[in-house]
């Protein structure tokens, strides 16, 4: 197996010709997963952005094995793939699925943790533009508090979730390997994808991707936003790898919130008192990542 | 040699998916369908058959999943029933679409509310217009040959479609008869392999990567829907020449969409479908011995609707008598109209009266077997002899049966419910 690196990515497109909007996060982290991957490569797309911007008859922008999936059944349709390559004996074949966070964390969850609990060998990526963008930016349960979307109009809703933690999900069904990555920080994406390739039994992926569109930044923010959304500690780099979580990058201090929040439109309108609410629950979260990495770290059982 | 077995039509099901080898099997558990998963995961732990026997999370997901299997070229199973084929609504109309020869087989079972488990046929019929062949076997016998059929008609490569064979919910699935059980050499003379052959359209290829279930525009996707019409159309060949085949290589089972009970010379007919098929044959026989003309035609087949086989039964030239009457029993209402069988056959019927000019003959909706309701021998004599007594209009307004509001939709067994209405009106 070829070691996957950003130095070491083919010219190879398997992405091309698609209807993606101008720097869209979603469609970049798909064409490095398949230059990643390769022609071997099957996927799956679930309805979303990805699905109805690749597949429109008689223009396939995919040129791998590809099909869409029902919204709810990502995980199915790739452990269905996944039981035939079983039966056949079939090697070298990388299954992937590329859903958005609408088809992960809300309507596909049940069929993730199937697929998960079965120990299927897949790569399961979620891209996470933050909510459901295909049908016009409406509130999903990946949407941070204080984003205004077509659906919690103020940005903020009557009740307290924030973000569904899709990592520790995904860690909890006790699968060998899990990770974050950012759109901003291809060669950790990479690297993550590259040790997901390799592991005998399923992978999680969760990738930060910016949507211009929906979330109303530059179409040049992307990769901007996929940095600074690390620097500011909203987005953490975490690898959960055979029962212990590993924070890829603990910045001591953080920068203002201000550096991610003020080039999208989706924060406007967000007051003092509520960034520091947003800054007081990152504080929050961070205290409990330390704490997780410190018990699996020293836990005899990992 | 084949072997005679004392088998339920659940454990008849299990032996024909054995004998079809398929390469994945998922399924989630229903009842009345449990007992066929079961036999299979004891058959595939044996190692009498070499798939993969998924565990899944929902119905949805099974289909789901061997969606993705089909498209990897493997022959596939599951089984499901009332709610369950209900979940998986979504992905009937993806398979059918996807033109993936999935084979599913339903035991027949009440929706909720009421919640009830006992057989009836609500759940298939609400999916009549899924894009699935939709079969209905009369006894376990029948049951193992439509499934080892369906393989062969669903992979035929002009149908690419999906069948669903339906049982009766307890009444077929676990009632148990002396059943015919092929040996496996024979079904591999009969079948072709369980692997999609290369480039068999809706499936992945290693040389020329595919992209599946995709996206069309109006005016693409018009063309896309008639061709699975024209496929299904079509499969009522297939399903003749294959039953033939069927006949040939095993010597038993009706080739044709539907088949008669001594239908040629009777003036009252039940067309009817599934296990209940059964009671209907006595019930003629006795009445035969007290000289009424009566008969049946039950329907093996719902889609494709085989209108011209209908038409050719119901108004043959060699028909000895002309039919007076037409009853529809079926276990089933769509709620606001009739049952759903009987549009089916109205609808036929229509079509061919207009073409020929003339009046159709007169069709009686009877809706019988809700929830498990027991239809007995009786019932269904009284069921001819409405017929034959109602050949009459003038006779019609004595009808006792009918619901309010529809003239000719009789519901079995509201006799109580009536009496109570009647006193609490008297009240
Ligand atoms: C069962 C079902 N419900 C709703 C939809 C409508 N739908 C299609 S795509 C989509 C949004 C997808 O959101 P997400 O998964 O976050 O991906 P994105 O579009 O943001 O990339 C929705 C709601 C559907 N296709 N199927
Ligand atoms: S709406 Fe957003 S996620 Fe969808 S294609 Fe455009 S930029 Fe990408």
């Amino acid at each position: 197996m070829k070691k996957i690196s950003i130095k070491m990515l083919p010219d190879d497109e398997y992405f091309v010709g698609h209807k993606g909007c101008g720097g869209c996060g979603g469609s970049l982290i798909l064409r490095w997963t398949l230059k990643a991957l390769g022609e071997r490569c099957h996927i799956v797309i679930p309805a979303g952005c990805m699905s109805a911007i690749g597949f429109i008859y008689p223009q396939m922008a995919l040129g791998v094995n590809a099909m869409i999936a029902p919204f709810a059944a990502t995980g199915a349709v790739l452990s269905g793939i996944a039981a035939v390559i079983r039966a056949k004996g079939l090697t070298d074949i990388p299954v992937v699925g590329f859903a958005g966070d609408g088809a992960t964390a809300d309507i596909g969850l049940q069929s993730l943790s199937g697929a998960l609990d079965r120990r299927e060998k897949i790569i399961y990526i979620c891209y996470d533009n933050e909510a459901y963008m295909n049908t016009g930016i409406q509130r999903s349960s990946a949407t941070p508090q204080g984003a205004r979307t077509t659906t919690s109009p103020s940005g903020q809703t009557a009740f307290a979730g924030s973000k569904k933690d899709l990592l520790r999900i995904a860690a909890a069904h006790g699968i060998p390997y899990a990770a974050t990555a950012s759109v901003g920080h291809p060669a950790d994406f990479l690297r993550k994808l590259d040790r997901a390739r390799q592991i005998d039994g399923p992978s999680f992926l969760h990738v930060f991707a910016p949507c211009p569109t929906g979330w109303g930044c530059a179409t040049d923010a992307t990769t901007e936003l996929g940095r600074s959304v690390v620097t500011t500690g909203l987005w953490p780099l975490l690898e959960w790898d055979h029962g212990k979580i590993r924070i890829n990058q603990a910045p001591h201090s953080f920068a203002p919130l201000a550096t991610y929040l003020a080039p999208q439109a989706r924060f406007r309108g967000l007051e003092a008192n509520q960034i520091e609410a947003l800054a007081a629950e990152r504080d929050r979260t961070w205290v409990a990542l330390r704490a997780w990495e410190r018990e699996t770290t020293n836990s005899v059982l990992a | 040699m084949a072997s005679v077995e004392f088998l339920s039509g659940n454990e008849a099901v299990a032996q024909a998916v054995r004998l079809a080898r398929p390469r994945v099997i998922a399924a989630y558990p229903i009842t009345p369908q449990t007992t066929v998963v079961e036999r299979l995961s004891e058959i595939v732990e044996a190692g009498e058959l070499d798939a993969q026997f998924v565990h899944v999370e929902s119905e949805h997901s099974a289909l789901a999943l061997l969606m993705g299997s089909a498209a990897m070229g493997a022959r596939t199973f599951t089984a499901t029933s009332s709610q369950g084929l209900l979940y998986m609504a979504e992905c009937l109309y993806y398979a059918s679409g996807g033109r993936w020869p999935l084979v599913m087989m339903n035991a027949n079972r009440a929706l909720a509310l009421p919640w009830n488990i006992y057989g009836d046929q609500s759940d298939s019929l609400a999916l009549i217009s899924s894009g699935w062949i939709q079969a209905y076997a009369e006894d376990a016998q029948e049951a193992l040959d439509m499934i080892i059929q369906a393989y062969a008609v669903a992979e035929d490569i002009e149908v690419r479609t999906p069948v669903l064979v339906n049982l009766d919910g307890f009444v077929l699935t676990h009632t148990y008869e002396a059943v015919s059980v092929p040996d496996q050499l024979e079904v591999d003379r009969f079948l072709p392999p369980p692997d999609l052959p290369e480039g068999y359209p809706g499936t992945f290829s290693m040389s020329k990567p595919q992209s599946l279930a995709i996206t069309a525009g109006p005016g693409d996707y018009t063309v896309f829907k008639y061709q699975q019409h024209a496929a299904v159309m079509h499969s009522a060949a297939v399903i003749r020449s294959v039953g033939e085949k069927f006949h040939q290589h095993f010597g038993r089972g009706a080739t044709g969409l539907i088949e008669g009970y001594r239908s040629e010379d009777a003036e009252f007919i039940l067309i009817t479908l599934g296990s209940v098929s059964g009671t209907v044959r006595q019930a003629i026989d006795e009445l035969r011995r007290q000289g009424v003309a009566v008969g049946m035609l039950r329907l093996r087949y719902l889609r494709p609707f085989p209108t011209e086989e209908l038409v050719e039964y119901l108004y043959s030239s060699t028909r000895t008598r002309h039919v007076q009457n037409i009853g529809v029993l079926e276990k089933d209402i769509s709620f606001g109209h009739q049952g759903s069988v009987s549009l089916e056959v109205k609808s036929a019927l229509y079509e061919y009266a207009s073409r020929q000019g003339g009046a159709a003959v007169p069709v009686l909706n009877f809706v019988a077997g809700l929830g498990g309701q027991d239809i007995s021998g009786e019932d269904v004599q009284n069921i001819f002899l409405e017929l034959a007594s109602s050949v009459n209009a003038a006779n019609q307004s004595q009808q006792t049966l009918s619901a309010p509001g529809f003239s000719d939709v009789r519901f079995l067994g509201l006799e109580p419910f009536r009496e109570e209405n009647q006193h609490q009106d008297a009240a």
